[in-house]
């Protein structure tokens, strides 16, 4: 058993409406997609994020720590949301990320944790 | 007492050997092992222990063996040494190895060993990797190819090469992507993959881009014998079908291809009565089944003009009508400059030369630049042409983007004819 990071890619400008149709479409997908993951004893752990803008990076700087506001890299691309999954192997890694891709409608990219 | 053989014979059994087992005992370790890299390791330390051993105790009577023994010892000696020094099981980091005696290789009946290239082969295809590894790690683990050769054939710097092979194996191993044969609905789409590393692998052996030999037999029977078992496994897959028949289409003329001297020797002036009839009959067989579907693919049409050749019983006779209509069906289902090359060629011989070169000079050049085969048809379309200086310098091109010692014997023998 191996598990993997499912992360959901968007551009940085995408905004989220949860009133609109197309994002009730696709919580209903998502939703759905979860439900199957911990029905199916995959599911680890899994959310959706708040825009890139929202976040603080925080460094090392010696011995002391210091803030910046903003994401880490200034990125065309953001990571909107991700799952973490159990799976026998990347083929059924692939499969989950398949059905999450259609699920949220955008690239899921897929990435193993380092083993024991 | 073993035949006392001098040093030189041993060192080119060992690497004959090197050529027909290398690939069967490392799909056998990596299935027992779980780990690509272990199971590459063990086999180079079998063979450098061969080449030290042999020629003081003798060739084994069964060399496969003795080389298969003696990396799954030393893979095991690895494995062991591995979990007693971090006192964990090795099945954390490997999946579970397979360290039962060694009489279960008494059971390992041929099937079993072909059954775990068939499954090597589909993780070295896996989609997961950039197609140039899937070929790079399936000519490297099944074929036995040097990082070299195989650099020298996808025309990359050796450590270009090096580091592909690297980062491929480290995510087969981290990723952890499957080391089987995959099931049912995934298995056609996997299969395409598969077909196109086969032909790839299979035209590597059959036109040899590195070294002097004009047909490197043991990528040829390699990718033939991976194709027949995945023949095997899903007869109704017609494009599977389709290579294999074209695959052995082409192999039945090999005796042909090169004459006693080792240089080449054109379609048009081989011996066709020494061509592989066996071969052939089985190729049009091949064809007939997969035609009968009516689902052509790239390979069924190449394997169907394949066929129109081995027809023809002089290449006077060669139905060159209907070479031109396949390949305008196969311009169609795949097209490519090379298919578009091709055809030219066809309708040069079906229309004349002049038709040939205005079908030539349609193709998209720039793309062909770096491709020999395109100078040499155009050196043999501006030859017959009475293009004499043109027909030079095309041959001049096609000779300095060549390294084969054959061909470019052959391109360098027109070029003197055209040059006189």
């Amino acid at each position: 058993m191996t598990q993997y990071l499912l992360s959901v890619w968007h551009d940085a400008d995408y905004t989220v409406d949860f009133s609109g149709d197309d994002m009730q479409r696709m919580v209903a997908q998502v939703g759905a997609f979860n439900a199957e993951l911990e029905a199916a004893g995959a599911w680890v752990f899994g959310g959706g994020l708040e825009p890139a803008t929202t976040a603080t990076v925080v460094r090392p700087s010696g011995g002391d720590t210091t803030l910046t506001d903003g994401p880490y890299a200034e990125a065309k691309e953001v990571m909107g949301g991700f799952w973490v999954i159990d799976a026998a192997d990347l083929d059924a890694a692939l499969a989950w990320a398949r059905k999450g891709s259609l699920a949220c409608e955008g690239p899921v990219e897929v990435r193993p944790f380092q083993g024991e | 007492m073993p035949d006392p053989v001098r040093g030189g014979d041993v060192t080119r059994i060992v690497r004959d050997i090197f050529r027909d087992e290398s690939g069967r005992v490392v799909a056998h370790l990596v299935r027992r092992f779980g780990d690509i890299s272990l199971a590459e390791e063990a086999v180079q330390d079998a063979f450098v222990k061969a080449a030290e051993r042999w020629p003081v105790d003798g060739v084994p009577p069964n060399p496969g063996g003795w080389i298969t023994t003696t990396a799954r010892n030393r893979a095991l000696d690895v494995v062991r040494r591995e979990s007693t020094r971090t006192q964990r099981s090795v099945a954390a980091h490997h999946g579970t190895p397979d360290t039962t005696t060694m009489d279960d290789d008494l059971l390992d009946g041929g099937d079993a060993i072909a059954d775990d290239r068939l499954r090597l082969i589909f993780t070295c295809c896996h989609p997961a990797l950039a197609p140039e590894a899937r070929v790079a790690l399936t000519l490297r683990l099944l074929g036995g190819l040097h990082t070299a050769e195989i650099a020298k054939a996808f025309l990359v710097p050796e450590p270009t090469m090096a580091q592909r092979l690297v980062r491929a194996k480290k995510k087969i191993q981290a990723a952890n992507i499957p080391y089987r044969v995959p099931d049912g609905a995934e298995l056609p789409e996997r299969l395409g993959g598969v077909l196109a590393v086969l032909y790839l692998v299979f035209n590597e052996g059959y036109l040899a881009s590195s070294g002097d030999s004009l047909v490197r037999d043991d990528l040829c029977v390699e990718a033939i014998r991976l194709c027949r078992v995945l023949v095997a496994l899903m007869p109704d897959e017609p494009e599977a079908v389709g290579l294999l028949a074209l695959m052995l289409l082409t192999v039945s003329r090999r005796p042909t291809r090169v004459d006693e001297h080792g240089d080449l020797v054109l379609l048009a002036d081989q011996d066709r009565t020494r061509w592989d009839r066996p071969l052939i009959d089985e190729g049009h067989e091949l064809v007939r089944r997969c035609l009968r579907r009516n689902q052509p693919g790239p390979y069924q049409i190449q394997a169907a003009i394949a066929a129109v050749h081995a027809d023809a019983p002089t290449a006077a006779a060669t139905d060159w009508g209907q070479i031109v209509a396949l390949y305008d069906q196969l311009l169609v289902v795949a097209p490519s400059p090379v298919v578009a090359l091709n055809r030219a060629i066809a309708v040069g011989e079906r229309d004349g030369c002049e038709a040939g070169l205005r079908e030539l000079e349609a193709v998209d050049a720039t793309s062909l630049d770096g491709y020999a085969p395109h100078h040499a048809a155009r050196g043999e379309l501006l030859t017959r042409a009475r293009r004499t200086a043109d027909a030079a310098a095309a041959f001049a091109r096609a000779i300095e983007l060549t390294d084969d010692g054959a061909v470019r014997r052959h391109l360098e023998r027109r070029l003197d004819a055209v040059a006189r």
